[in-house]
């Protein structure tokens, strides 16, 4: 199920700012990779830009090529849509819908894509909800709002109703940053888990984070506010966070700027 | 020695024992009231308002300047204050009620299952009996019709305004939506009856008062629904376009479902503002004393346009059924909107 991605020379406009320019890297199939820099910098964006979700903001455009294995996502003919249920994402926030309940929510994905056999639907939610540990704490109330939820609950619940769709790819934006240090473990856990089965990509503002749960690290930076952010080294997080290639990625890990 | 502090030169903490409690309000306002009586009594001054009033005035002043002898300025001047805000939450809730009880005690008088059940056909002036049958049919009818109409209609406007519309179409809806919001009811009806009754010859029918009705519905219905689509968390929609639904599944079924309660909300005060128009129904209506049950030909009464040909009638028994057609109004409205808050109840944006 897990595949590839290779992005060569991307460049992601706000209007008529360009916010990264010509990010290139490679996100090896089975592995967490961690985004890390300063704010603004443009991981984010980046990370928008592999399930297309980028172009949803009005006025937002990609320029360059993401390649999952060997399809463009960007090519003539590809749908949007189409690469977004491929590319599951979670977000910095957790954002359950707050009118459906705990088992509404998980199904959502399939259900709203036309399945409809009870059957699989309830298969698809618990090993979701088993995949994203949730299902020990709300299968006695799975009917229940989601929205009721706590906040790392309601963070795993969001995993849950992202890999129900039974993506390639899992993108994670900021996933803990509103979270609890307890609630945190448990996603850190879920990550590694889950790599067994899936691409995963995080951006994180915790560099402790990334230390702890990435295979390879990525570090962006910007040369000052108002220009572009880039992609400044790539590279094995133990290599990263020991011996880095560029000043700029130690100064930053070190805490000497950013 | 340094020099005192400035919390020094403050009054102390534990200096708070002088208080006016309970029972010397209660004393003041009973010393007023005795002391208020006596001026009544002793000087021109008369009349059971102005008493009322004068008693109000004479204790915001006692209660202020005793409170400020007695727990000095900041005390009196949160007694004074909150008086105030009592008194004008009275003055708010008083007229309300008063238009409730009023219209029940008097509706209640004539409000049986007869006057329910009947309608005013062969009944001479002096008659007590009939009913308002015909008029319960003719709003029930013409209502549901301008709801079918406008909401359907409404809520596709504002899901373009704010999903799809951009640049001069948009805003031009938008203003003209603005615009029809302060059409007068009368100049809605004036229209339907200029283009619909008399122009193309269809004559007076319930559908004719629907879309005079949907004329007045629609800017309100739009505006609702956009504000309760526009607050609609953008992560909800995301979260929705990262599962792979396209935009308009996310709309239907995120989107919507999630503001449903407010634009419940905004289409049943759209409702509740159309069921009591009268003046627009006058001119596509008009008003029979007889049950017209289809309801796209014919004079067809409304409950308003019963209440307002009964007043014009003015015997005490024509005064006692535009009471009852009044509270069968006010019924009907409260039962619209208790169904609609149930059927929307669990999906609200409060708890997320």
């Amino acid at each position: 199920m897990s595949k590839r991605i290779v992005a060569e020379d991307v460049n992601a406009f706000y209007g008529s700012f360009r916010a990264i320019a010509g990010v290139s890297l490679t996100i090896e199939p089975n592995t967490v990779t961690a985004l890390i820099g300063p704010s603004g910098c443009g991981k984010s964006t980046f990370l928008r830009t592999i399930n297309r979700m980028h172009e949803v903001i009005p006025g937002a455009r990609v320029e360059g090529k993401v390649m999952l294995d060997s399809e463009d996502l960007y090519g003539a003919g590809v749908d949007a849509v189409a690469v977004r249920r491929t590319i599951g994402m979670v977000f910095q926030r957790p954002n359950p819908f707050p009118t459906m309940s705990i088992y509404d929510n998980v199904a959502a994905g399939l259900r709203l894509n036309g399945i409809k056999n009870n059957k699989v639907l309830d298969e698809a939610v618990e090993r979701s909800l088993r995949g994203a540990n949730l299902w020990n704490e709300v299968k006695e109330r799975l009917a229940k709002p989601g929205a009721g939820l706590s906040g790392g609950q309601q963070q795993r619940l969001c995993i849950a109703r992202a890999i129900a769709v039974e993506p390639q790819v899992l993108l994670m934006d900021e996933p803990c940053s509103a979270l609890d240090p307890i609630s945190t473990l448990a996603i850190e856990d879920l990550m590694t888990d889950l790599k067994k089965r899936y691409t995963i990509v995080i951006v994180t503002h915790n560099m402790q984070q990334a230390a702890r749960v990435s295979d390879r690290t990525g570090f962006f930076s910007l040369e000052a506010t108002g220009e572009p952010g880039r992609l400044i080294e790539i590279d094995t997080t133990e290599r990263i966070f020991s011996n880095p290639s560029e000043k700029r990625t130690e100064d930053y890990i070190t805490g000497r700027f950013g | 020695m340094s020099a005192p502090s400035l919390l020094d030169q403050l009054p102390g903490l534990g200096d708070d024992t002088r208080r006016l409690h309970a029972p010397v309000r209660l004393a003041l306002l009973a010393l007023t009231v005795l002391v208020s009586l006596l001026l009544f009594a002793s000087t021109p001054m008369q009349g059971r308002v102005d008493f009322v009033v004068f008693v109000i005035f004479a204790f915001a002043l006692v209660q202020t300047g005793v409170s400020f002898a007695l727990e000095g300025r900041r005390h009196a001047l949160d007694r004074l204050v909150s008086l105030l805000v009592h008194l004008a939450l009275l003055a708010a809730v008083v007229p309300l009620v008063s238009v409730l009880s009023y219209t029940v005690y008097k509706g209640l008088k004539k409000l049986d299952g007869q006057f329910l059940t009947h309608n005013l056909t062969g009944l001479g002036p002096l008659d007590t009996n009939g009913g308002e049958y015909h008029a319960i049919i003719g709003t029930l009818e013409q209502v549901l019709m301008a709801t079918a109409i406008a909401v359907p209609l409404g809520l596709l406007v504002a899901i373009y305004i704010t999903e799809y519309g951009k640049g001069w179409l948009a805003a031009a809806v938008r203003f003209v939506i603005d615009v029809m919001t302060g059409i007068p009811s009368i100049v809605a009806g004036l229209f339907v009856f200029a283009f619909w009754v008399i122009g193309l010859h269809r004559g007076y029918s319930g559908l004719a008062a629907a879309f005079s009705l949907t004329i007045l519905m629609l800017p309100v219905v739009v505006r609702s629904s956009e504000e309760m689509i526009k607050l609609v968390p953008a992560e909800l929609r995301e979260a929705s376009y990262a599962l792979g639904l396209p935009k308009w599944k996310t709309i239907l079924r995120i989107v919507l479902p999630t503001a449903s309660a407010g634009i419940t909300t905004g289409t049943m005060l759209a409702v509740a503002r159309v069921t009591g128009e009268t003046a627009p129904l006058l001119l596509t209506s008009f008003i029979t004393p007889a049950t017209n049950t289809s309801p796209i030909a014919g004079k067809q009464t409304a409950i308003p346009t019963f209440i307002f040909s009964q007043i014009g009638l003015g015997r005490p028994a024509n005064y006692d059924r535009a009471w009852a057609a009044a509270l069968t109004l006010i019924i009907i409205v409260l039962v619209l909107y208790v169904s609609a808050r149930l059927l929307t109840r669990r999906n609200t944006l409060t708890r997320r």
